[in-house]
């Protein structure tokens, strides 16, 4: 296209506007920016084989163990997910949250086999090369333990959302459905429950409805793209969509079908909640829904008024995130939140909502509501129903975190 | 498998979506409605979208329950179903405890180096802190076999002989006042043992909360 007088006038004009409101802007740096040392000489060769690791200055991105409830011992214990460093919605496989009840076994997959049996017509046992020649599906699932919270009811014990949501991971996971193997090994009408049993040094076990086996329950050997890590199941472990971690049990060997539940210690003295009248509620294995505002969260501090996007993580064990609200005043006043694509069943949704922080004391909150209409509660709403005694279980109340004129991010659950 | 068994297994799984749109549908709204024939929520039921495919192939190898009996360690715990043969006193239990498991758990079981008390709690529910051992908590004695056999002790498990495994049942369920000092326990005795919290426990009834989503001059 030929320039007419008039366009190069016009570019004239804007080049010099440009440049005026530049100078106008910026005070020079004291030193014009230097060209970086890693313009001038070659980085580093490609290894000939490798696993790649995180750039060296990402070290203080680690899972951690709790050090607000300090275990006595680390073989029954948990380490929990920097989710304050983690965009998007999938964690990273050396970042997955991690609970054991009797450490972690390096499992030999070529040694190790899965049994069927019980009330079905055929047991049967199948190695992990027979799992991996099954039709495979694999799906975005969030996970996490029906623990998570449990230091943070009424006052606040824990410091960053790490501690505070850390038992929580996003991934996706590639397996069998367990209804393939079951239907292969044919379960009798009078089974209603499966044990799910684990090979580790505590065999945990658990029992599950045959409506969920049947429904979506995978058997899985890999997330995000690899085999699964030791610490999450290597080789094979069960995977129940929604429902508390612990249920999904890791290094699985063995499913039994029965009539009934086995009410194992893990599901009776464990994994129930108080409830008043000293009653205890069983077999509460919906992780409900629930979302926490994961920067800025507690630990943190801004840098003085101005924008921030505010942005977290919001998920549902029975469904789809619908919406996600935020409130900077404590929970008088909330705004509806963006949510970012892909919005998927029984997944971390990544919510965002631009704020202009003037400096003054706010308390952000945020609160979900899912697919079902069910809106997350306050940590008051659930004291309505339930006994909040000792180191109670699923936990998903709206977190509370304050910001000071100072620009410090705290942990104000309870006090809010 | 027949096709009589596939249908019946098709069947099964179509009652189960029709239960659960059927719940959905009548639950005005109000969140998980859908239960397992025993009761269990089980949260949003759909999409049914890793149902076995029709054409699939076999890998499973055939095994008998005698290959499965080393792994075949559950005991379900209501009625006992699962305890083996064996037997094993207070004091034998007395015994047991003082050569395998004071370390961790301390003298007389109130709580050592690793673990704290599996004694006492009896009564103290109603009140705060809640005090959670075998004999305040457990409703089934026999979870006491299951769980010791499968699981402790924690440097060792699956080490313990089933006599072992019933003799220290028994001392610490009369360390908790449940049984008296001369009790046995076995596959017969132990599912009759009378446990405080029995009927401690509720079948999960959630969604409980009633939150509202209140957008401007909340609270």
């Amino acid at each position: 296209m030929a320039s007419s007088p008039s366009r190069r006038n016009f570019i004239r004009k804007t080049a010099a506007l440009t440049g005026s409101a530049f100078a106008a802007a910026g005070a020079a740096r004291a030193a014009p920016l230097p060209v970086p040392s890693t313009n001038r000489e070659p980085g580093r060769i490609i290894d000939e084989a490798a696993y790649g690791m995180p750039s060296k200055f990402e070290g203080h991105v680690k899972r951690r163990r709790t050090d607000v409830l300090k275990n006595r011992q680390n073989l029954s214990d948990w380490s929990m997910t920097p989710l304050q460093h983690q965009p998007g919605i999938i964690t990273p496989n050396g970042l997955v949250y991690e609970r054991h009840h009797a450490g972690t076994p390096d499992i030999d997959p070529k040694a190790h086999r899965l049994v069927i049996h019980g009330l079905v017509k055929q047991p049967l046992e199948f190695s992990i090369d027979d799992l991996h020649r099954y039709p495979s599906v694999s799906r975005f699932y969030f996970l996490e333990c029906s623990g998570n919270g449990l230091t943070d009811w009424l006052k606040p014990a824990s410091t960053t959302v790490q501690q505070t949501h850390g038992l929580l991971s996003g991934a996706l996971w590639t397996g069998v459905p367990m209804s393939t193997l079951l239907d292969e090994a044919g379960i009798d009408p009078r089974g209603k429950w499966a044990l799910l049993e684990g090979a580790d040094a505590s065999a945990h076990t658990r029992s599950v409805p045959m409506e969920k086996m049947l429904d979506d329950a995978l058997i899985v050997y890999a997330m995000n793209g690899e085999a699964l890590r030791p610490e999450n199941g290597y080789p094979v472990r069960a995977l129940l969509p929604g429902w508390e971690g612990n249920i999904s049990v890791k290094w699985l060997r063995r499913i039994k079908i029965g009539e009934q539940p086995w009410h194992f210690r893990s599901e009776t003295a464990r994994y129930t909640d108080p409830m008043p009248d000293g009653k205890w509620r069983q077999f509460s294995m919906v992780m409900e829904t629930k979302s926490v505002i994961t920067n800025p969260s507690g630990g943190m501090n801004l840098k003085g008024p101005g924008f921030y996007e505010v942005t977290g993580l919001a998920w549902s064990g029975s469904g789809k995130v619908r919406a996600v609200d935020v409130s900077f005043d404590a929970g008088k006043n909330w705004r509806e939140a963006k949510l970012e694509e892909p919005i998927m069943d029984k997944c971390l949704t990544r919510f965002k909502v631009g704020w202009n922080w003037d400096g003054s004391p706010a308390v952000l909150m945020s609160r979900a509501v899912d697919s079902n209409g069910y809106v997350q509660p306050s940590v008051q709403d659930i004291q309505k129903k339930r006994a909040i005694v000792g180191f109670v279980q699923h936990h998903n109340a709206i977190q509370p975190w304050s910001v000071n004129a100072q620009g410090e991010v705290r942990n104000v659950i309870g006090q809010a | 498998m027949s096709s009589a068994r596939r249908r019946s297994l098709l069947l099964t799984v179509v009652a189960t979506a029709c239960l659960a749109a059927c719940a959905n549908l009548g639950g005005g709204g109000g969140g998980m409605a859908a239960k397992s024939s025993t009761g269990i929520p089980l949260g949003a039921s759909g999409p049914h979208d890793v149902q076995p495919l029709p054409d699939k192939p076999r890998f499973g190898k055939a095994v008998s329950e005698a290959d499965i009996a080393a792994w075949n360690i559950d005991v379900r715990t209501p009625d006992g179903a699962g305890l083996p043969p064996g037997r094993g006193s207070v004091a034998q239990g007395r015994e047991v405890y003082a050569a395998k498991c004071v370390a961790c758990h301390g003298a007389d079981a109130k709580g050592g180096s690793v673990y704290g008390t599996m004694v006492g709690g009896i009564g103290s529910f109603k009140g705060s802190p809640r005090v959670l051992t075998p004999g305040s908590m457990y409703p089934y004695a026999p979870i006491l076999f299951d769980y010791i056999r499968r699981a402790m002790p924690m440097d060792r498990p699956q080490t313990l002989s089933a006599d072992e495994v019933y003799a220290l049942s028994a001392y610490l369920l009369n360390l908790n006042g449940v049984v008296p000092a001369d009790a046995v326990m076995d596959a017969q005795s132990m599912p009759k043992v009378q446990m405080p919290n029995r009927d401690g426990f509720m079948i999960d009834d959630r969604p409980d909360t009633q939150a509202a989503r209140c957008m401007s001059n909340c609270k």
